[in-house]
């Protein structure tokens, strides 16, 4: 009885955290300037990445330093649809600079906007896949694994600058003028855009939501608890990561997808090991393991990256280094696990109170 | 009792080379249908890698394991093998701590371990669950937390996981190891209630244990088959009590005395 009623506490408690930020975010359009807006619309895009993340490290147990790779395929894929659609089909600038000719086939899907959105999700999660294939079915774990997806992102970058000619190189892809025929930049347009990400980020999240609260989900943990237990018990728990590392992936890609259309570029530099790392803090510090730490994480931390770089723009790697010691040494469940233990105390301190005064009858009547 | 008369599992010849040190070498088993075995011998004896090799753990190196006497177990990987109906238990209890008793038992239940299955199923077979639960001594703390159960409660936990496999063989690793008298009684009287339609090899130090509830023991010394039979005859043997009194005299003056 008791468990129960402290159930319902607490996912009445988290509905309204729940309802309340979504409302903050809706009506952002009212009280943000449009540059802020684009700001916030960027960060909406990575807390979908920051999601998915929380899925396979928070949940699985899993720590990809290459999320950076997923986000990439999908930013390239509608970066290229957007440059396309700039140039009115022609060769893209960076190409004649480059002596290319003619427009590599590769290069000839991303004429058409379904087909981009498609790649930018499938590609990601193919990737994902295979690599899962290869390493988790050989066991492979922990920190190697991190490392092999450094190692991915090293690749890729490697191979996105040497290659200038067909991806831009180390300028990346940029200029675009239109989506579907309207300008990017008008401020309808941006708001329209504003909540096609927001909508999305909604959507991934209660898809992320499904996933961990349903059985899956359950195997998902304790494949994080006792890999061993797990196997022994029937499942094979590379089915289950490989599965789950390409979904994550998938996600990275459309939060990829997304952002171009905010930032308005897509370059290696974004992609690389330092943004990969970064993405890792976002979810660390706003609570592995539960969902809404890593939206709140993602927006948090890069809220504050603007606002702190604008005033000192060399400081934000210090502040940033050292939110992450205190939050690793202090706070292991980020800042939602903070929140918890704040409520958690506020409701033991009212129960002493009422224990202490249950007694006197001006608090019984106070109270009914 | 014609059923009896069944091998569930054998071993011919099993070696397992650690480089160069034969932890296992050339073992030979065989386990009935029904059977409750206890596999002893002194500590580096090989009895867990033995154990290992049953359920996928260890593959070995020489050997074949036949179960149901068609089914090759060597080249299998563990979450097949748990499939086909072999369960471990592991020495040091391995529950889920973060789920609840109820969870950890539903975990363990569902009869497709399938991506695909887990992802679509919702409803649960709570009969199976009362049931087990009724049977590991359980009932009143379905919705507790497994992280707070004391080590014995853990132990019986993991035993009834194992259970919802509906496993035709149970391989325990020294299941009352830490546990109190009368938790280690409990536990016995268990084993035996589940052996009536399973086959269960239990490795096992505690000789008073081994004396109560066995009815064949398998006796292992440097990875080799020392002896077989029962209780009685194992006591009698002067070979194993050559190698207890090589390793610690309390054990050679347990199975001597009694």
């Amino acid at each position: 009885m008791r468990i129960s009623e402290k159930l319902s506490m607490n996912s009445r408690w988290r509905l309204i955290a729940y309802l309340a930020l979504a409302a903050v975010l809706l009506a952002a359009p009212l009280y943000l300037s449009d540059f802020r807006l684009s700001l916030l619309a960027k960060f909406l895009a990575y807390a979908i990445l920051a999601v998915g993340l929380d899925l396979i490290w928070g949940y699985t147990g899993i720590l990809s330093l290459g999320q950076g790779v997923f986000f990439g395929i999908g930013a390239y894929c509608m970066a290229m649809y957007l440059k396309l659609e700039a140039t009115g089909g022609k060769l893209p600038d960076f190409m004649q600079w480059s002596g290319v000719t003619s427009l590599p086939w590769w290069w000839q899907p991303f004429h058409y906007m379904w087909v981009a959105v498609l790649l930018a999700v499938l590609l990601p999660m193919l990737l994902a896949a295979l690599l899962g294939w290869f390493t988790f079915r050989n066991r492979i774990k922990g920190v190697y694994f991190t490392i092999l997806t450094q190692a991915l992102v090293i690749i890729m970058t490697t191979l996105l600058i040497g290659q200038q000619g067909y991806t831009g190189g180390t300028n990346g892809i940029t200029n675009f003028s239109t989506v579907l025929g309207n300008p990017i930049s008008e401020p309808g347009t941006r708001l329209s855009l504003y909540f096609i990400t927001l909508f999305a980020l909604i959507g991934v999240f209660l898809l992320c939501r499904w996933l961990v609260t349903s059985r899956f989900g359950q195997v998902l943990r304790a494949i994080r608890d006792g890999e061993n237990r797990v196997r022994f018990l029937g499942y094979d728990p590379a089915a289950y990561k490989i599965f789950v590392f390409s979904v994550s992936a998938g996600i990275a890609g459309m939060a990829g997808m997304l952002a171009v259309y905010h930032v308005g570029i897509i370059a290696p530099s974004m992609i690389g090991i330092v943004p990969s790392i970064e993405m890792a803090l976002w979810v660390a510090i706003g609570g592995r393991g539960t969902l809404i730490g890593a939206v709140i994480g993602a927006l948090a931390l890069n809220w504050g990256k603007s606002l702190f770089s604008e005033a000192y723009p060399d400081m934000w790697p210090y502040f940033m280094g050292l939110m992450l010691i205190l939050v690793v040494v202090l706070l292991p469940r980020g800042i939602v696990g903070l929140a918890d233990s704040l409520r958690k105390l506020a409701v033991r301190r009212r129960k002493h109170g009422e224990r202490a005064g249950g007694n006197l009858p001006v608090i019984r009547e106070s109270d009914g | 009792m014609s059923a009896q008369a069944e091998t569930i599992l054998s071993s011919e010849k099993v070696t397992v080379d650690f480089d160069g040190f034969k932890a296992v070498n050339e073992m030979d088993f065989e386990l009935k249908r029904g059977e409750l075995r206890f596999l002893i011998g002194p500590n580096g004896a090989g009895k867990t890698t033995m154990l290992d090799c049953l359920c996928g753990k260890v593959r070995p190196s020489k050997g074949r394991i036949l179960f149901r006497g068609k089914v090759e177990l060597t080249s299998l990987s563990e979450h097949r093998i748990a499939r086909l109906g072999i369960g471990r238990k592991f020495q040091a209890p391995s529950v889920f701590l973060d789920l609840t008793v109820e969870e950890n038992l539903e975990l363990a239940m569902h009869r497709d371990k399938s991506v695909r299955y887990l992802l679509r199923v919702r409803r649960q077979d709570r009969q199976r669950i009362d049931e087990r639960l009724e049977m590991i001594g359980l009932a009143d703390k379905r919705h507790v937390r497994a992280g707070v159960l004391s080590h014995g409660e853990k132990q019986w936990l993991e035993i009834g996981m194992i259970l919802m496999l509906e496993p035709d063989v149970v391989l325990l690793d020294e299941p009352v190891a830490g546990m109190s008298d009368e938790e280690t009684m409990k536990t016995g009287e268990l084993l035996r209630r589940i052996a009536g339609d399973r086959s269960i090899v239990v490795v096992e130090h505690d000789m008073e244990f081994v004396r109560q509830f066995a009815s064949k023991v398998t006796v292992m010394h440097e990875g080799r088959l020392l002896k077989e039979g029962t209780m009685e005859e194992i006591q009698r043997d002067k070979r194993v009590a050559e190698v207890y009194l090589g390793g610690r005299r309390e054990n050679h003056a347990a199975c001597s005395t009694a």
